[in-house]
């Protein structure tokens, strides 16, 4: 299997909507042992200024990684996934994820730089509200391993 | 609490926390991220694809780490970027028959990077190890300060 070389510059529209619960916020920040009552408390979120639960700084991976999933699945770009190991990862936040958002991504592939008998993938999820309000960009790097490595 | 721009300088620590890991742990990431790899939760297939354990999701170990951010700068909507890049594999021990007993420790330190006056933010500079060893690198996470 080999990584597709114009793969590079693609896009993949987005999918399917995520609707942000409480319960996914809470359950997302056990998950990472955060304790802020932001997470947890309405009416401390509502406090800070925020209309309900704020969502972990790392929480759009769940969004990004169901992006990620359409390009790994796409059968022509050609990406093993049990080789694909994560590289790096950045969040930028234009505004806060917050429960009650209804959150769309689409997904960019930004580079493809061959390594060895593998490559490097870099994406980056445009995460917006299904009424235009951009969220958060997250780039990610997935290495994904030649057959000799 | 909540951190200050004004008051914050250059090298200054912002804290440190010790993260114990449990194969729970991953299990629990697991099914609130979606992210079902079972290098994260099965022993024999991590053996399998030639990792030496269970390991765990380097997303764990990023989401875990800024918490010593979100609760020092008292709100976790002020952190607007947050990247690193992920170097070693943190391997969690099997401690099921040994209930309290962590798999793995990973250990965090905050530093203040640097200082934006304009934006009003700050990037801290986070240091995660296991066993001694640097497991997340150029961890940077930039606050927005009142």
């Amino acid at each position: 299997m080999t990584i597709d070389p114009d793969l590079q510059g693609r896009s993949y529209p987005a999918g399917e909507t995520y609707s942000v619960g409480r319960e996914a916020i809470r359950d997302f920040a056990r998950a990472v042992k955060a304790t802020h009552a932001a997470h947890f408390d309405v009416d401390a979120a509502v406090a800070l200024g925020h209309a309900d639960l704020v969502a972990p700084p790392t929480f759009a991976i769940v969004v990004a990684q169901r992006a990620d999933a359409q390009l790994i699945a796409d059968p022509s770009a050609g990406i093993d996934f049990t080789r694909v190991v994560h590289a790096d990862q950045r969040f930028v936040h234009h505004r806060p994820i917050v429960a009650g958002d209804e959150l769309v991504a689409e997904l960019h592939v930004d580079q493809v730089r061959a390594m060895g008998g593998g490559a490097m993938i870099t994406t980056r999820a445009e995460i917006s509200t299904v009424d235009g309000i951009h969220t958060a960009t997250t780039t990610s790097s997935l290495l994904v391993r030649g057959e000799d490595q | 609490m909540s951190a200050r721009f004004a008051t914050l300088e250059v090298g200054q620590q912002i804290g440190t926390r010790t993260i114990d890991v449990t194969r729970q742990d991953l299990v629990r990431y697991a099914g609130a991220s979606g992210d079902l790899n079972p290098i994260h939760w099965n022993q024999s297939f991590a053996e399998g694809v030639g990792l030496p354990g269970v390991i765990a999701h380097g997303m764990f170990t990023m989401g875990a780490s800024v918490q010593l951010v979100t609760d020092w700068c008292g709100d976790p909507a002020a952190v607007v970027d947050y990247q690193t890049r992920f170097t070693k594999p943190v391997v969690v021990e099997d401690t099921t028959a040994r209930p309290g007993e962590p798999g793995a420790v990973v250990e965090v330190t905050g530093t203040v990077g640097a200082l934006d006056a304009e934006r009003s933010t700050a990037r801290i500079d986070l240091t995660v190890t296991y066993g001694g060893q640097k497991v997340l690198v150029k961890a940077q996470a930039v606050v927005r300060l009142p």
